[in-house]
């Protein structure tokens, strides 16, 4: 399948910058920590494209498979980080990060 | 030609989705607009011939990962809970911010060669097969590793919540 | 037949190895019996190397291991034998399976059982690696091994404080003979070139290269074995080593380790033998020592004490022997000594051990009736060490008195005088423990029993060693005349420079009957005093005689000491402590902790406990990265 002709691979590195700048805007902007959790997801997937497309540049594998683990680890990553954000919740009564400023010296 | 187009198209909606991600005062809105950004991306492997992961960016991502994050809005009811303002500066300095690394990374991107990636390319490499074989061959351990963080990240997961359990309990 | 020499050390290192990490299951009784057996092993394979240096004395050497090879330097784990090193591993190996045996009956009730034995085999081992090393390097692995097994048994009772302050004492006083013997190695390998034996002596003569500064070297090598051999001045770690064990104190203090100077002096007898000036310092050392040691004897309570005393006062003896060149015979009263003085601090053990603890010969008395084994090899060692033929001590003695008379009538009087004094305090202690009524407490005089088996076996096997074992080394003169050779001189020719004597057989035997009759004389006085008028001996306040004063002081050794060295030493450290310590150190230390705070204070803002404020630091950094690159 001989596909995409003009389209190079820094087509595909911008929009995978658009999205993790967009994913870094979003952490920034946003106090809910579900809300930042999605960036976080978001700024993951940024680098995944990138990554596809490096192993479509230099045709092989190895890409892939370490987006293939990349998947592996968010996955885990999510269980864990929501099963915090429910413990949170249930003991501060809130997800907003700003009011969580425990760590304020 | 088509595939051009479809590119162009696929990553519009990617960033129009990721904005509205951002955007959207109601969590369940901004999980749906992920799921648009995450099928679009998913899109963005079919053309390239990366079926397989295509198929399991769904799975996972759509399929699992979104579902659970639906899940524990709706379990802390978190829809109304959206009264959040940030104070001007921050809006700012994060607008300023997010675009500089913006206009950072693509500036660095600008520096490399133009390489169209199709005169690169065999196309096989992601379909199934290859993709099998590298990973039971040639990625056996890390594969069998991650089946291990997958099990301690149960672990982890149920112990958090089984902790609070007993917490409210008492 | 030599090559089994390897096996010799082995075995009490294996013994200290199992001990160590497997005895904690053993029962005392197994564990005990193990160390002993090994040890006793190791005796017997003494035995067949011993036989095999009778026919015609040769240095054989027996290569283990390579070591270290350096350059020029080679220096290997390899042992000599020749008569010299097989007569030392002989009686070490020998009074060491006793004194093992020995223990344990004596320590049977300590908790440190294991312990104590596990020390006693790593010192067995670390004597004979002292004494078979065919190198200097070897000797000095095995000498710094054996001062750290002192350092342990002696610190055996940790608990009590000054038993560590003992141990300590001992172990910084022999650091400062080390020095010596470290120099005098390295002086010797920088002139020669060599530290092996073969090289230096017995094959070669390397030792002669050192030329001018033979005295020196020899000077140095005897620094390090007054250190280890407790001569004056630095000898008041001896004495003090007597709060370890008993059993410690006959094997390591009086029968082996003590020796190790000995050993060094006739090992380098060709060295010793070139230089005058160090020769005529051993002399003197030797002579100050003895009659120091034997008087301070004269005043001392505590059975352990004086038979330390005693001990210093025999080395001097030996000392004094091997500085008139007569390095043979010093190595005899060496064999005999390790006999009769073992007896002696088993015999005081057995009597400790039946008394509860007690040491004072004050609160003795009358133990005849109660003990006998122990009274009767008490006595022969007591009638050993004062020189009566024909017991062990007579015919070694005796013939350092004569070398003396010949070499030097000074040293032969003050030696004399030593003689006289050993006879008197030896019988002193001897009545006051055994004769008359007891003056213990009444609980103590309830508890009084012989010991166990374990303990009399050995007292009665050294007993008969001290009374034939000077039959080997029968005097020149009368041995001649009644065709008797003398069988040690004889034996030791091969690996010592022999100097005859030129005596008649007339002076000879006259030397020995006035010495007998003199050592007799002094048991009479001493009956007198402590039998017959029954003189109550004098509590410590009750001391009031300047002499008597000073002696029961020691000299004020320790005393000067400690104003000479560890006081100024105190106030040093307490200067320094004042004002460095406490002041620039502690001032920087604070300093740099109030830094960090103030620091610390200005920073604090920062941590606002905002994610947000993180985050945005760490996408700046990043941008930051990002625009370098």
């Amino acid at each position: 399948m001989e596909i995409l002709h003009n389209v190079t691979i820094n087509h595909y590195l911008g929009l995978s910058t658009v999205l993790f700048a967009l994913g870094v805007f979003g952490m920034l902007y946003r106090k809910n920590a579900i809300i930042i959790f999605m960036c976080v997801e978001l700024m993951l997937n940024a680098v995944n494209l990138a990554l596809v497309s490096f192993s479509k540049m230099h045709g092989d594998t190895d890409g892939q498979i370490f987006v293939f683990f990349i998947m592996v680890v968010a996955a885990a990553e999510v269980a864990v980080g929501l099963a915090i954000l429910m413990m949170l919740y249930r003991n501060r009564h809130t997800t907003d990060t700003d009011t969580l400023n425990d760590l304020k010296g | 030609m088509l595939t051009e187009y479809a590119f162009w198209f696929l990553s519009f909606v990617a960033v129009f989705s990721g904005i509205a991600v951002i955007l959207s005062k109601n969590p369940v809105y901004s999980v749906l607009n992920l799921i648009m950004t995450f099928f679009s991306i998913a899109g963005h492997y079919f053309l390239m011939n990366a079926q397989f992961l295509a198929a399991v960016h769904i799975i996972v991502y759509a399929g699992a990962i979104m579902v659970l994050f639906l899940y524990v809005i709706m379990m802390l009811n978190l829809n109304n809970l959206e009264t959040e303002k940030r104070s001007n500066v921050f809006k700012l300095s994060a607008v300023v911010a997010a675009g500089l690394l913006m206009t950072v990374l693509s500036g660095a991107i600008q520096t490399a060669d133009q390489i169209t990636l199709a005169e690169k390319t065999t196309g096989t490499a992601g379909l199934v097969e290859n993709l099998g074989i590298a990973l039971y061959r040639n990625y056996l351990l890390p594969f069998e590793l991650a089946s291990v963080l997958f099990l301690a990240a149960m672990v982890g997961a149920v112990y958090l919540s089984k902790k609070n359990l007993n917490e409210t309990q008492a | 037949m030599e090559k089994l020499v390897a096996l010799i050390p082995l075995f009490p290192l294996l013994g200290f190895l199992y001990i160590t990490f497997f005895g904690k299951n053993q029962s005392k009784g197994t564990a005990g019996a193990i160390a002993t057996a090994l040890v006793a092993l190791s005796f017997v394979l003494a035995i067949l190397v011993f036989t095999t240096q009778l026919h015609g004395a040769h240095a054989t050497f027996v290569k283990v291991l390579d070591w270290i090879h350096v350059g020029s330097f080679q220096v290997d784990l390899s042992f000599v034998v020749d008569p010299l090193s097989s007569l030392y591993i002989l009686f070490i190996t020998g009074v060491g399976s006793l004194i093992h045996l020995y223990s344990i009956g004596y320590m049977h009730d300590d908790e440190g059982f294991h312990r104590f034995m596990s020390y006693l085999n790593l010192f067995v081992f670390f004597m004979l690696l002292l004494v078979l090393g065919d190198n200097l390097l070897l000797l000095f692995v095995g000498w710094e091994g054996v001062g750290v097994c002192s350092f342990m048994l002696i610190g055996f009772w940790y608990k009590d404080h000054a038993n560590n302050d003992a141990a300590k004492k001992a172990f910084v006083m022999n650091r400062v003979g080390d020095l010596g013997l470290i120099l005098g190695m390295s002086l010797i390998f920088v002139q020669c070139g060599s530290l092996n034996y073969n090289d230096l002596m017995i094959g070669g003569s390397a030792i002669g290269h050192l030329g001018k500064w033979a005295t020196l070297g020899a000077v140095l090598l005897f620094i390090g074995a007054m250190g280890k051999s407790a001569q004056f001045p630095l000898h008041t770690w001896l004495p003090d080593a007597m709060a370890g064990p008993t059993p410690v104190s006959a094997l390591i203090h009086a029968a082996t380790m003590v020796t190790a100077g000995i050993y060094l002096v006739a090992r380098f007898s060709d060295l010793f033998t070139i230089s005058e000036g160090a020769s005529q310092l051993v002399t003197w050392a030797g002579v100050i020592t003895a009659v120091m040691g034997a008087s301070i004897a004269l005043t001392q309570n505590d059975i352990k004490k004086v038979l330390a005393y005693s001990t210093v006062s025999q080395l001097g003896f030996m000392f004094a022997a091997l500085g008139m060149g007569a390095y043979t015979i010093a190595v005899f009263h060496v064999v005999t000594h390790a006999f009769f003085k073992a007896l002696l601090f088993l015999g005081s053990g057995s009597v400790i051990h039946a008394m509860g603890g007690e040491q004072d010969i004050r609160r003795m008395g009358g133990l005849k009736s109660h003990m006998p084994t122990t009274y009767w090899t008490f006595l022969v060692g007591t009638i050993a060490i004062a020189g009566i033929f024909p017991f062990a001590g007579f015919f070694s003695k005796d013939q350092i008195l004569a070398h003396a008379m010949e070499n030097n009538t000074v040293v032969f009087a003050l030696l004399m005088l030593a003689a006289a004094g050993t006879a008197f305090y030896m019988f002193r202690m001897f009545y006051l423990t055994f004769h008359g009524e007891f003056r213990g407490t009444h609980e103590q005089e309830h508890h009084l029993h012989e010991s166990p088996k374990t303990m009399t076996i050995p007292l009665v096997v050294l007993a008969i060693a001290s009374t034939v074992g000077g039959f080997m080394g029968f005097p020149h003169a009368i041995g001649h005349a009644m065709h008797i050779e003398h069988a040690l001189d004889h034996f030791l020719s091969g690996s010592i420079e022999l100097t005859h004597s030129h005596m008649s057989v007339a002076t000879e035997i006259a030397l020995a009957l006035i010495s007998m009759a003199i050592a007799g004389m002094m048991i009479l006085f001493a009956y007198n005093i402590y039998i017959k008028k029954a003189t109550p001996v004098l509590e410590d306040a009750e001391i009031n005689s300047p002499l008597h004063r000073l002696l029961w002081k020691k000299y004020g050794m320790d005393e000067l000491y400690d104003n000479l060295f560890r006081k100024p030493i105190d106030a040093l450290s307490a200067g320094l402590y004042h004002w460095v310590e406490q002041k620039m150190l502690l001032g920087m230390v604070d300093g740099s902790g109030d830094a960090a705070k103030g620091i610390g204070r200005i920073l604090q803002p920062l941590h606002n406990g905002q994610i947000v404020t993180y985050l945005l630091a760490i996408i700046v950094g990043l941008i930051a990265l990002i625009f370098a690159l």
